[in-house]
């Protein structure tokens, strides 16, 4: 039976407190205090509290208040009513779905090699991650939404097709180089394809997981024919590709053998 | 062995050279640039004092010298480029923002609202933008040749403690008196619903960017203030680190 691998991170410092092994699928929030307690006697459970990053938590929220038409954002006629568009339910499970896969990913998957983000950097990161999604929802969800008039139905299946299969993508890439380290460690080895074939793109690419980002959000973007969705994935565009390019420089400084088949973020191009 | 060790100094010790003297192409297209810039603002000026003083009045005058300055303020953007390629020891988004604050004000307010182009605040920031820019075109000119006169100096770090200020009220009562006209109109606007799912609302997108004065101005102020304390007063400035 599958068992999660759960790391206990010190909320103000990021400093690794606790890894707890063997965490059963299904087990409740109240069960992994318990296990924690085990190791540290002093915070029994009740003083426990295991927070969602705010980052993401927002975009998930602010979102779906849009999509159920809270008060004071649309004319008060339009107050809890939903959208006649099914292409505006699917944008909403689709955007609600990738910020559920973040913030799952941040508590179980992903491991850190460094501690603390400046708390500047939160507010920032907040107000980009906030205030985008505030500005994409209130047009998806707007009463007077057009749905895609380009190529209808087809452009809206596509879309689909392509955000799924880079959410897969993604979470894969982000499997994978947790694989990659082993738990508490800091070493850092050059990533390679596994037998899992969405990982097949490390051949062409070094950050794959900011590839398979880009994806989605151009998925979302032709799914959703909203402007502001397509400055979205712009501006996240331009930031991924610079990080991409540095993590790539640091490969290539670190690693002789690195290969050099690969590029960046885009297959050959960028 | 010991002469390519030379070789390999001597190289060395061009390129560092390189690395601290400007290329002298550079110096020659600024200071092309830099006179080019002074020639054209003092043209402008005249045109505006000879408008003033044939007609008595300021009505007619932004139009009578529209195009001079459209064209003499556009052309300032490759000020951001200098910064960009490390020709002009400025930051770019210093010399990015105060370039496009111009351009808006030219191109998307006065030219682009013809109902407020007599207003007396139109003036006011035009008479402060021709001093400012002849103060500063002509300092970067004589600079550049190694020339430069005191009174200049003085000019350039001491006036825009008056300049800046008037010139930010010029512009901010200009883009106030053009808000009626704007909302009126309705243009620049894009309203719902269209098949870009965006809606665009120029009156309050003006009113938000007389709100972000605010935050900006004292910004622009203070580091001016800080050069100045630099450049006539010798003051060294450890900057922190961001």
């Amino acid at each position: 039976m599958k068992h999660y691998e759960v790391e206990i991170l010190d909320a103000k410092t990021k400093d690794k407190l606790c890894f707890l092994d063997k965490v059963e699928p299904n087990a409740t929030i109240g069960e992994i205090k318990s296990m924690f307690h085990k190791s540290h006697p002093q915070w029994y459970a009740a003083r426990q509290s295991i927070r969602l990053d705010p980052k993401y938590a927002g975009p998930l929220l602010l979102y779906l208040m849009f999509y159920f038409r809270v008060p004071f954002i649309y004319a008060p006629k339009y107050d809890f009513t939903t959208s006649k568009h099914w292409v505006v339910h699917l944008a909403c499970m689709c955007h609600s779905f990738h910020y559920l896969k973040r913030l799952l990913e941040t508590l179980f998957v992903h491991r850190f090699s460094h501690g603390t983000m400046p708390l500047r950097n939160i507010f920032k990161n907040c107000t980009y991650y906030w205030g985008f999604a505030a500005w994409m929802a209130y047009y998806i969800n707007h009463p007077l939404y057009t749905p895609p008039t380009i190529y209808g139905e087809q452009q809206v299946r596509m879309a689909l097709i392509i955000f799924l299969f880079c959410q897969i993508g993604n979470f894969s890439i982000h499997i994978a180089l947790r694989n990659l380290r082993p738990p508490g460690s800091k070493t850092r080895k050059i990533p390679y394809p596994t037998k899992n074939p969405f990982t097949w793109i490390f051949l062409l690419v070094s950050c794959p997981n900011y590839t398979y980002e880009l994806g989605s959000w151009f998925g979302f973007t032709l799914m959703t024919q909203c402007l502001p969705v397509a400055f979205f994935t712009a501006v996240g565009f331009i930031q991924m590709t610079v990080w991409a390019k540095g993590k790539h420089r640091s490969y290539l400084k670190e690693f002789r053998d690195y290969p050099p088949l690969r590029s960046p973020i885009l297959p050959f191009v960028l | 062995m010991a002469s390519t060790e030379e070789d390999g100094s001597a190289e060395e010790k061009e390129t560092n050279n390189k690395k601290r003297t400007k290329s002298a192409i550079a110096v020659a297209w600024l200071t092309f640039y830099n006179i080019a810039m002074t020639a054209g603002w003092l043209v402008l000026a005249m045109a505006m004092m000879r408008f003033y003083i044939q007609k008595g009045t300021h009505k007619g005058l932004y139009k009578s010298i529209a195009r001079t300055l459209k064209f003499f303020q556009t052309v300032a953007l490759v000020e951001v480029g200098h910064c960009a390629i490390g020709i002009v020891r400025t930051s770019v988004i210093v010399t990015g923002v105060q370039v496009c604050s111009r351009i808006f004000m030219v191109w998307f307010i006065t030219n682009s609202i013809k109902q407020i182009q007599n207003e007396e605040s139109v003036i006011l920031f035009l008479v402060v933008w021709t001093l400012t820019e002849i103060t500063r075109y002509s300092f970067y000119t004589f600079n550049l040749l190694n020339l430069l006169p005191y009174f200049i100096k003085w000019a350039r770090y001491n006036m825009f403690i008056i300049m800046y200020p008037l010139g930010v009220a010029g512009e901010l009562l200009t883009i106030y008196a053009a808000l009626p006209f704007v909302r009126k109109t309705g243009m620049f606007s894009m309203r719902l619903p269209n098949k870009y799912n965006v809606s665009f609302d120029y009156y309050y997108f003006l009113i938000i960017v007389m709100l972000s004065y605010i935050p900006l101005f004292p910004q622009l102020y203070f580091h001016m203030l800080r050069q100045r304390r630099k450049v006539l007063l010798g003051e060294i400035i450890v900057e922190k680190d961001e």
